[in-house]
């Protein structure tokens, strides 16, 4: 039972997360501050792209370092 | 979002996931058994027609501005994972996906297992290959349907070019029965993490509240965008691997 429990977690953790959890936890964070900045002045609209401009290039820098 | 563009995403991203389950299920057919295989999948679909019957009213009624931010997240993120991959591909550090090569692997997998009898199912492996492979593909495909046609308010559209794009990578298996190697996968791979990561971008920000200038029209900005930073950082890659390579010799 609990190898099956394991196995479902696991489908859904690779469904959802993925290859790189950075970038999983990188978009909640992005969303998040995305947010708190919409409930002020300030237009919140361009923090997300910047944010995929951090996180892609992160990303595939962790996942070629090796090779270098 | 036009009905066009909402039209190409789903039927790009579904034509995607249906060659890799037509794959499995050849491979299941051609090494086990054609009969259990046809049933596998379409038990598979029963299962999905079920998920679909369940979830599409539900997902309907959830308020606009909570189901785009968590549609737009979920898409951020598979976008992005997509992207990645794809780019790893284009700039050679990462073995491009090769449908002949795993139609093969699996083949010698399959022909390698017991066969059992199970009901009035002839060989009980070569369905559940196939029911497993059609499941997890499948549900990618309803997940895409559901979130860009609730978030587009046109989950029936967005429907049609799923079971388009599933009908015509389903005839091209059967008339070739053969992996569909021709079908330019990893490109479009490319092409639907950069629509994914753009609509997830657009609908994860308005879900958390952004205002994007232009409203709509930003996505006409974003698209072209995403696609010229994947493009460089592909460049950008390959040019260093050519010069790691070119330092080894």
């Amino acid at each position: 039972m609990a190898d099956r429990i394991r196995a479902f977690a696991a489908f859904w953790y690779d469904f959802v997360v993925g290859d790189d959890w950075l970038i999983a936890l990188g978009v909640v964070v992005g969303l998040g501050l995305t947010y708190l900045l919409s409930r002020t002045a300030v237009p919140a609209w361009w923090l997300l792209p910047l944010a995929l401009a951090v996180l892609l290039p992160l990303s595939l820098w962790r996942a070629t370092r090796h090779s270098r | 979002m036009g009905s066009g563009a909402l039209f190409i995403a789903v039927f790009l991203a579904c034509v995607v996931e249906a060659v890799e389950a037509t794959t499995i299920v050849l491979a299941a057919g051609t090494a086990r058994d054609w009969r259990s295989a046809t049933t596998g999948m379409a038990g598979a679909l029963l299962v999905l027609a079920v998920i679909v019957a369940a979830l599409g009213p539900a997902v309907s009624d959830v308020p606009l501005r909570g189901l785009r931010l968590v549609v737009g997240a979920l898409l951020l993120v598979f976008g992005l994972q997509w992207l990645r991959k794809a780019i790893l591909r284009a700039s050679g550090h990462k073995a491009r996906h090769d449908e002949n090569k795993i139609f093969a692997e699996q083949l010698a997998t399959a022909a390698g297992q017991p066969r059992r009898r199970l009901g009035v199912v002839p060989d009980w492996y070569g369905f559940t290959l196939s029911f497993k492979g059609v499941l997890l593909e499948g549900l990618e495909v309803v997940f895409i349907v559901l979130t860009f046609g609730s978030n587009a308010r046109n989950v029936g559209l967005a429907a049609i070019a799923a079971v388009c794009a599933v009908i015509l990578v389903a005839a091209a298996g059967i008339a070739i029965r053969t992996p569909l190697q021709r079908v330019p996968e990893n490109t479009m791979k490319f092409v639907v993490g950069i629509m994914l990561t753009a609509f997830g971008t657009f609908w994860g920000a308005e879900g958390a509240g952004a205002h994007w200038p232009g409203s709509d029209a930003a996505l006409l900005v974003l698209i072209p965008a995403i696609a010229a930073f994947a493009l460089a950082l592909t460049g950008r890659l390959r040019g260093d691997r050519q010069a790691v390579l070119a330092g080894r010799s």
